[in-house]
């Protein structure tokens, strides 16, 4: 029995989300391969090497690889799944994109957003925007899951690192191009990796008015987030979204700023640690999930919130 | 890896000579999202690399009833399933996406025909009216009572595929009651077909669609060969109302029912949901008074600041 470990970087660095992909594979049992495809990306596949609990790095580097697209990755992992019990990504963009067209090729249903492990073969996942929870059994003889970061820590790093095997490319399916890319650049921790997540939503009413929220995000290297309401008034880029349709965090701390919170959006962040919501509304559903609600205007608590953290980060 | 689904039922339709051929230059400046300005540079001209020019390209929808997207879901008693009676039953909200952005491509003169199609129960109808009042030209439901997984879903379509021959299909990303995320990624993979997934815009060319992609860093733009499976993100547009004359108009549509079993597509059991549960509910929180209680509790009471 193997698990087969797709990791996720950007050619240069692994995404965390990678390593905890690592950590659901460990509670599945059985050598753990990591397949390791992108272009120009040794370093990466060195990296993995060094994650505690990888038996051994495929590395399949390639000029088609370099973008994560699912057409040229689909074909290479499944001629790599003979033996394989498992098949595991991030539930991210990338996992998601390209998992279920791994799964289809080898005639098998596919598992997203696995929050736990229950057996080899049992897991757990959310459906309805994360108001029910399913207990699924798969009876394929490939488990081919997409698992929530959230849901499982980071795998550590090895003392030994693992081998690192060089596999042939498969030659290009040519029926996808990459065009262009548009990456959001910015100084603050990604979304989901983030200790600390500051939100926006309709409330605020400007996507100008994100710069309250930043101040008080800056004094807690918090990153930024937004409500599918925020999103779909285009006060910010679909990237910041929380929620069912967004990204799923479960940081130590979200603060929710005139979000009402909808299902949707709860369905995001509800896992996290300690939640506050400052809201005008008083009946606001996100006080239903809030640890600590603060019934007041944001344009007045957004300012007092930043300056007091300021006052705080000053002390010694 | 092939099965004896593989080659499908129907007769093939049109052959692909019969299709106009689609001058590379002829492209759609598509819809930006909400009609609000693309990201380009304030004050720039309007995003539009090609003249507009009528093409014929047919277009496929899958569309899917679903517990409407405003109902609080709970489980049901016995925790094996979630509670349906009386509940609001609606287009999944990706689904209208995905319907919307075809009609455009029609109403833009890039599509000549917009087919909806559903899997399920006859209640489906419901959905499919959706589609045909929104502007979808005729609509199929393939008729089944069992519980199809994305991939029985995906074998079901490809079977459709097979007898319409549509060069786009147009589908949402996911839908909102499995929140599964699978179908048209499957879709594109039993077909042989380029997918672009969690799409923000489509812009088709002559034998390839521009995709560009709500990725987690941002945007990401690919160009598909055609055919091509799309999957719609929620930026993609803002699906229109339905006004009253055109939900007449669509009970005059055609409609088509399937029975599944007449598709020659098997489907076995891949998975069981031996439970279903309600999710770990938060403990009561507490409102504060002030930001100065509020940060106060945040150091001393949780200690996260």
């Amino acid at each position: 029995m193997s698990v087969l470990v797709i990791a996720e970087h950007d050619n240069h660095a692994l995404r965390p989300a990678t390593r905890q992909a690592i950590t659901a594979a460990i509670a599945l049992g059985g050598e753990i391969v990591v397949l390791v495809a992108g272009s120009e990306c040794g370093g990466v596949a060195s990296a993995v090497a060094g994650v505690a609990g990888v038996s051994r790095v495929l590395l399949a580097d390639a000029a088609h690889y370099a973008h994560g697209i699912a057409e040229e990755l689909a074909p290479l992992v499944v001629a790599h799944a003979a033996g394989v019990s498992h098949i595991v990504a991030p539930a991210s963009t990338f996992g998601k994109n390209l998992l279920p067209r791994v799964a289809a090729l080898l005639d098998v249903a596919a598992l997203s957003d696995v929050i736990a492990i229950e057996s080899p073969d049992t897991f757990v996942r959310p459906i309805y925007a994360g108001n029910a929870l399913a207990r699924v059994q798969s009876h394929d003889p490939i488990k081919v899951l997409t698992v929530r970061g959230t849901a499982f820590d980071a795998a550590g790093d090895a003392v030994t690192a693992a081998p690192v095997v060089s596999l042939d490319p498969l030659p290009p399916t040519g029926l996808a191009a990459f065009v262009s890319e548009e990456l959001t650049v910015s100084a603050r921790p990604e979304l989901t990796a983030a200790r600390v997540v500051v939100a926006g939503g309709r409330g605020l009413g400007s996507g100008g008015n994100f710069a309250l929220l930043e101040r008080v995000a800056d004094q807690l290297g918090a990153a930024v987030g937004a409500s599918r309401a925020a999103v779909d008034a285009g006060f910010v880029p679909n990237d910041y979204q929380v929620g069912q349709t967004g990204k799923v965090v479960a940081p130590e701390l979200y603060i929710a700023v005139g979000i009402s919170g909808a299902i949707q959006h709860l369905a995001g962040m509800k896992d996290s640690k300690t939640i506050v919501a400052i809201n005008n509304d008083a009946e606001a559903p996100i006080f239903g999930v809030a640890d600590y609600g603060l019934k007041q205007d944001l344009f007045t608590a957004l300012p007092e919130l930043a300056h007091a953290l300021e006052q705080l980060g000053a002390k010694p | 890896m092939s099965s004896p689904l593989d080659r499908q039922v129907g007769t093939p339709a049109t052959s692909v000579e019969d299709l106009p051929i689609w001058p590379a230059a002829w492209t759609i400046a598509a819809f930006s999202t909400h009609g609000r300005p693309d990201r380009a540079t304030p004050g720039a001209p309007p995003r539009r690399r090609h003249k507009q020019k009528p093409v014929h390209m047919k277009i496929l929808v899958p569309v899917k009833r679903v517990i409407d997207y405003n109902v609080r879901v709970r489980v049901n008693s016995t925790g094996t399933g979630v509670q349906t009676d009386g509940v609001k039953m609606s287009m999944n909200p990706f689904c209208e996406i995905a319907v919307e952005a075809a009609v455009r491509l029609q109403e833009a003169g890039v599509a000549s025909e917009v087919v909806a199609v559903t899997i399920g129960q006859a209640a489906a109808v419901d959905t499919l009216r959706t589609a045909l009042a929104m502007g979808a030209d005729r609509a199929i439901l393939v008729e089944t009572a069992a519980e199809l997984t994305s991939l029985d879903i995906a074998k079901t379509l490809r079977a459709v595929i097979a007898s319409e021959q549509p060069q786009l299909v147009i589908m949402g990303k996911q839908a909102v009651d499995g929140d599964n995320n699978q179908t048209g990624q499957m879709l594109a993979a039993l077909l042989g077909w380029a997918q672009g997934t969690f799409a923000s815009r489509i812009e088709p060319a002559a034998d390839s669609v521009h995709v560009t992609r709500e990725i987690d860093g941002g945007l990401q733009t690919l160009a598909l060969k055609l055919p091509a499976v799309v999957t719609t993100d929620l930026r993609l547009n803002e699906p229109r109302y339905i006004k009253l004359p055109n939900v007449m108009k669509a009970k005059k549509k055609p409609l088509e029912t399937l029975p599944l079993e007449t598709l020659g597509v098997t489907v076995r059991s891949h998975q069981s949901v031996l439970a279903m549960m309600e999710p770990p509910a938060r403990g009561r929180g507490v409102m504060v008074e002030s930001v100065g209680e509020l940060v106060e509790r945040l150091r001393n009471e949780a200690k996260v600041i």
